[in-house]
């Protein structure tokens, strides 16, 4: 089976945001691979395990990316494909047009249903109609049965179940699994796998930053009452003013 | 925490260096600290924990990959040490034991035979070693043991002795021994004795208030009976087993460093929530000159122990800069965690924060491997010339 | 003329819908709205025009009895690209995010989901967006017609409008839905796997001040009320072993940022705060008036968490039900 696994390399959110223009500061930050493209990771090695085939870990971005795929190689990726950018390109369309030119020919590709950073949650989808292949996103579940799949996601209230053939484009949600960390031995072996380099043809870019800050201070509380009887107006505060209801 | 890397003592490392210490740290957050409040409360190592450290390739990780090691350089060995006692010492112990005094001596002086047999299985975890040198009246002078073997017409050996202080004793399937074939320190081996062996026994030490969360053990040898094929041949002499005190003695260098960098975390975290008199006690003087100090100690620390491994890595490093990095380290700790538990207050004495824990065991840290003291006459002699021992 | 994707599931209109429309507002007057479903979903078109939407596009299909993706990309893309629309209108559910993009890929448009707020400047639409688990918020600039935005869920409140009723067409879908590559072949309500605090929308924790384990189906029920919420703990109750630390919202437990974070029972230890006081909104349930959760709630109630919090769960749920 012939599995692409694509990982984005991204600050750790455990970070404190330090805002410099578009972008944030990156002095003393700690990069990790994106947690959520951890789960494909580990779903492309027990899928391996389990039917044989070779996994390619692929990553779009700066030099540093090269990093995050060697974590996915440590975790049992046999080889990695760097798409070259200079930063982070922020638009999803762009980036995906340049991941769908090495992404032809697998059975299934899988990354993680959002990055921890942009938090855009929609990579696979457009990956999926760029190539013309089915999509599942977001899945908690996923079995496959030689060239048919299934696979549960989680939706307000609920759980759907789904069917698609492959070759398809899935992406992963916490739950799926528990990733492996990566043993010492096998970051030793990253280093020996292949890894190829290239320039990425990204699309045209749509969106634009055009500014990043902080969010504003947190306003002052107030106690609305006493007793059961504050709850209906807690319930109309919610709905109105906090608009969580 | 951005403070813990104050002089980017990262961009001097390679990246599969940083890997192993992600990769170790991730070990320790998710598997080890959940329980190991509890385990060291309870008195019992968390000997659930060994495969999968096993299986990270945590032990003899600077062993080459040949015998299903990792085969990693010994910056990286430093670190995963660090990360270790970050969690406990006496975890951090646990896999000193299994890799720097077990697998190494092992490695160093064992026959291709033994390596073959042992090494690949201590990696996994599934064999696990003790280490007997310690005597109940030999503890600093090790020359001094009276643990002996005798040689057979048969060429095998019968063993007689006692070891005490023996981490990992009780739940060993093999100790290496020294013993006295002949009587002075030049006639020390090293021999491999299954711990099934007749006439073999380890009893936990109890009633220990350090290093709970790890198993010592008193051990008995009477008339313990070895094939000749047990001997570790290239052993010879108090040396052999010295060497292999070394390897563990920078091994904890780097681990006191791990248990320095907790304890500061925990404080800062506190000192930075924690509000009395109207406002977080990180911003009182007194409190930042603890932060302070305990910062600097850490820095000089941890390049103290980078260039040492670097040495090591050169093959150029000498046991007395061993001694200087131990010596330094493991004091700092014991400063720092104390230090730590004092600015953490009430809360500091619960189990559920780490510094007292630290602290406990950093006493044993300080005393075992070559005492404080010792090492302090270790340099003495490396810089007078002179001999203070006796 | 702005385009809404009204979210629906079997026959009913999803509250989604509703949101598409009053993000839609945001961008201009003249909304259309499109709905999909089985048999039987056109009767919601009216209700559509009742919230902003001017005219209705009603595609009833059997194979639009459970979410169809690619029909339902196929639809909204080839709706968009006759109409000529500015924007085209979704909301970051479940379904929202799985569809949005397919939209935008095929209509090759500018694409900003989780949306906060919307605005036209000129020619250009620039949205707001939380990034880094929300720890910063992002301006973006959307070039080119038509452009795809999703908004936060339960962000753009549903407004009823007092406009005429809306025009309404149905339309044939694009190809036969039925012929699907996905499909959806079930759909399981209730249930579902636990979920974690430090995803969750929002988060019901419990504290001491339910004096027992045995208090804490309270806040269970209370999270259960919300829908998707998950329960979280202190740290006091998981070091009594009420609950288990993988529910520990605080310094040494889990940092959340929900939506809607209700500590019941937790006085606020500065150990606590430090893992929820980014949430969007706090509210407190405490009898100790004097407790340093108020401080940092939104909206405090202090009293006897043994009488609110039912309460509480009972009108949540009639505000969800009516919702």
């Amino acid at each position: 089976m012939k599995i692409a696994v694509c990982i984005k390399r991204v600050p750790d959110t455990e970070t404190r945001i330090k805002v410099a223009g578009t972008k944030i500061d990156e002095t003393g930050v700690k990069f990790i691979a994106n947690p959520y493209d951890e789960f494909a990771v580990e779903a492309a090695l027990q899928l391996k395990q389990k039917s044989g085939g070779e996994i390619v870990a692929i990553s779009l971005g700066p030099d540093s990316a090269q990093e995050t795929i060697r974590t996915a190689l440590a975790m049992g990726a046999d080889r990695g494909v760097h798409l070259k950018t200079d930063g982070q390109p922020y638009d999803t369309l762009s980036v995906a047009q340049a991941l769908a030119v090495e992404l032809k020919g697998y059975d299934l590709i899988l990354l993680g249903k959002m990055a921890i950073d942009d938090y855009n949650h929609a990579m696979a989808p457009a990956l999926a109609e760029i190539l013309g292949l089915p999509c599942v996103s977001a899945v908690t579940a996923l079995t496959i049965d030689g060239a048919k799949g299934t696979a549960e996601r989680e939706v307000e209230g609920g759980t759907e179940v789904l069917s698609f053939p492959l070759p398809a484009v899935i992406s992963t949600d916490k739950g799926l699994n528990k990733p492996r960390l990566p043993t010492l031995p096998g970051i030793m072996a990253a280093k020996k796998k292949p890894m190829e380099s290239k320039p990425a043809a990204l699309g045209a870019a749509r969106v634009t930053v055009r500014s990043l800050a902080l969010p504003p201070e947190r306003p002052a509380g107030r106690i609305i009452g006493e007793g059961a009887a504050a709850v209906p107006e807690l319930i109309r505060l919610l709905q109105t003013e906090a608009k969580v209801l | 925490m951005e403070n813990l890397d104050f002089y980017a003592v990262d961009t001097s490392l390679s990246e599969e260096e940083r890997a192993v210490r992600d990769s170790v740290r991730r070990f320790v957050d998710e598997r080890v600290l959940p329980i190991i409040g509890h385990c060291y409360v309870e008195g019992r190592f968390p000997k659930e924990l060994i495969p999968e450290m096993g299986a990270l390739g945590l032990f003899g990780a600077n062993l080459p990959e040949d015998y299903g090691c990792a085969g990693l350089n010994n910056v990286a060995y430093g670190l995963i040490m660090q990360e270790l006692e970050r969690g406990d010492s006496g975890v951090r112990s646990f896999a000193s034991v299994q890799g720097s005094l077990v697998m190494y001596p092992i490695f160093a002086f064992g026959s291709e035979e033994q390596k073959r047999r042992y090494l690949p299985l201590m990696a996994t975890g599934e064999v696990i070693g003790c280490f007997g040198l310690t005597e109940p009246d030999f503890g600093s002078n090790p020359a001094g043991m009276i643990t002996t073997a005798k040689e057979q017409g048969d060429g095998s050996y019968v063993i007689n002795g006692a070891k005490m202080w023996i981490t990992n004793g009780s739940t060993a399937h093999v100790a290496i021994i020294w013993a006295k074939i002949g009587t002075d320190q030049d006639s020390i081996r090293g021999f491999l004795v299954p711990t099934d062996s007749r006439g073999f026994s380890a009893k936990d030490q109890k009633g220990k208030l350090s290093l709970r969360a790890s198993d010592t053990s008193e051990i008995v040898l009477q008339d313990v009976c070895v094939p000749k094929g047990n001997l570790l041949p290239k052993s010879g002499g108090l040396k052999s087993p010295l060497m292999c005190l070394t390897q563990a003695r920078y091994g904890i260098s780097w681990g006191a460093l791990g248990a320095a960098m907790a304890c500061f975390e925990e404080a800062t975290s506190y000192a930075k929530q924690r509000v009395m008199f109207d406002r977080p006690i990180g911003g009182f003087q007194l409190q930042q000159h603890r932060l302070a100090e305990m910062l600097t100690e850490i820095v000089k620390a941890q390049l103290l122990v980078l260039h040492l491994g670097r040495l090591k890595d050169a093959g150029t490093y000498t046991p007395q800069q061993v001694s200087l990095a131990k010596r330094n380290n493991v004091n700092m700790a014991t400063d720092i965690a104390r230090e730590a538990r004092r600015l953490l207050g009430a809360n500091g004495i619960l189990a559920e924060y780490a510094s007292m824990r630290h602290m406990e065991n950093l006493e044993s840290v300080y005393t075992y491997e070559g005492t404080h003291d010792v090492h302090t006459l270790i340099l003495g002699q490396a810089i007078t010339g002179l001999n203070a021992f006796n | 003329m702005i385009f809404a994707f009204a979210e629906s599931r079997g026959t009913s209109l999803r509250k989604a819908a509703f949101e598409a429309i009053s993000a839609a507002r945001e961008l201009g007057d003249d909304v259309h709205a499109l709905v999909v479903g089985p048999s039987g979903i056109a009767a919601s078109a009216q209700e559509l025009g009742a919230y902003g939407a001017k005219k209705v596009f009603v595609c009833e299909h059997a194979g639009f009895a459970q979410y169809n993706p690619e029909a339902t990309a196929a639809l909204l893309a080839e709706r968009v690209k006759v109409g000529g629309y500015r924007a085209v209108v979704f909301v970051s559910t479940a379904q929202g995010r799985d569809l949005a993009p397919r939209v935008a890929a095929k209509l090759g448009a500018a694409f900003a989901p989780d949306v906060t707020s919307v605005a036209t400047s000129g020619d250009e639409i620039v949205v707001t967006h939380p990034v880094y688990s929300g720890k910063a918020i992002a301006a973006l600039v959307l070039n080119g017609a038509p452009a795809v935005i999703a908004a936060r869920p339960s962000t753009f409140q549903p407004a009823r409008t007092d406009g005429a009723s809306p025009s309404v067409e149905t339309i044939a879908p694009v190809g036969d839905p039925s012929a699907s590559r996905v499909v959806v072949t079930e759909l399981k309500i209730g249930g579902g796997g636990k979920l974690d605090v430090s995803e969750a929308a929002i988060v019901v924790s419990g504290g001491r001040g339910l004096k027992g384990p045995e208090h804490f189906n309270l806040v269970e029920d209370l999270a259960a009320s919300f829908g998707n919420a998950a329960v979280g703990a202190s740290r006091a109750v998981v070091d009594a072993g009420w609950r288990p630390h993988s529910d520990q919202v605080g310094q040494t437990g889990k940092v959340v940022s929900p939506d809607l974070y209700v500590a019941v029972g937790i006085s606020g230890a500065i150990q606590h705060l430090a893992g929820m006081r980014t949430a969007k909104t706090i509210v407190a349930i405490n009898r100790d008036k004097d407790a340093p959760i108020f401080k940092v709630a939104d909206y405090g109630i202090v009293g006897d968490a043994f009488e609110i919090v039912p309460a509480l769960a009972a009108a949540v749920r009639e505000a969800r039900r009516s919702g």
